[in-house]
């Protein structure tokens, strides 16, 4: 990534987490890797002052208590919050889903890819455009 | 790109335009390229239904008329066009500019690069990562225009 602020990574399924997590270890993406459940525990890590904004939050949609689009619907309504890129990344390959999500102005709709190699050529791609990319936090 | 609709580039400046025509060119991305010189222009085009809605959206910042910002402005709150991505590609490192289009739910800010090897590298990310993601127009909507979607369009 262009910065060295923290990715958020929204995901309730712990292994898909993990994979997330050793895909960037596996592209020495050394940006750290803050990973919450659903979207209720990142509105609470994005709402404290004492975390650092992350540079970008990739999103996973199907989670418990706030999914991806309640998380959206709030984030994208937040004056502070609105302005970080969302990745929405998950299995879903439901028109409804995509189009709901590129309603809220998301950055990028990626579907998992279920083999690792192809996981982690997506996860570079991301990470090429985000370097190439500005990002909206101030501070590198 | 992932489809094969056109790509919408706002650029007043004609050899600038010719620039990412010709860059695209060499790396074989088939998607025609719609070009308008100004914001205003390019709402025109996007409002018209005759015209086929655009994958994405290149926008340079300063233009006369209606600049890229005051585009967003209008195209960001505006149901149908909202969801149409748009990556701001400027020679602008201004950080309220930065700010303001992150604000306005851009998906990415791109500096071009004056090299235009550079240049043709910077538009082959661009592309790849918009043929990784999918694209906010429906699949039904490609059948009807005719469209292959699913990358086809390569050569």
């Amino acid at each position: 990534m262009r910065t060295s602020r923290p990715i958020m990574l929204v995901e309730d399924d712990s292994i898909d987490a993990m994979t997330v997590k050793r895909a960037m270890k596996d592209l020495k993406v050394s940006n750290h890797l803050v990973h919450l459940a659903n979207g209720e525990e990142a509105m609470n890590y994005l709402h404290s002052e004492d975390n650092h904004k992350p540079c970008v939050i990739l999103l996973d949609l199907n989670m418990p208590k706030m999914d991806g689009f309640e998380f959206l619907k709030i984030a994208k309504n937040d004056a502070e919050l609105r302005q970080i890129p969302v990745i929405v990344l998950t299995t879903s390959k439901e028109e409804r889903d995509k189009v709901e999500s590129f309603q809220f102005c998301v950055a990028g709709y990626i579907v998992k890819p279920t083999d690792y190699k192809k996981f982690v050529d997506a996860i570079k791609t991301i990470d090429l455009y985000w370097t190439l990319s500005e990002l909206p936090c101030c501070v590198a | 790109m992932r489809d094969c609709k056109p790509i919408l580039l706002l650029e007043d400046d004609t050899v600038d335009a010719m620039t990412v025509k010709r860059a695209l060119k060499d790396l074989k991305v088939l998607n025609p390229l719609v070009r308008v010189g100004n914001g205003e222009e390019a709402l025109v085009h996007l409002r018209d239904d005759n015209n086929i809605k655009p994958c994405v959206i290149l926008l340079d910042l300063n233009m006369p008329k209606m600049n890229g910002i005051e585009f967003l402005r209008v195209a960001k709150a505006d149901e149908k066009l909202k969801r149409i991505p748009a990556i701001v590609l400027t020679t602008s490192k201004d950080d309220q500019d930065r700010l303001q289009t992150f604000r306005l739910n851009v998906s990415g800010f791109i500096v071009k690069p004056v090299d235009y090897i550079k240049f043709v590298e910077a538009m082959k990310i661009i592309d790849l990562y918009w043929t990784l993601s999918e694209l906010p127009n429906s699949e039904q909507e490609c059948l009807n225009a005719n469209i292959q979607t699913d990358n086809a369009c390569r050569r």
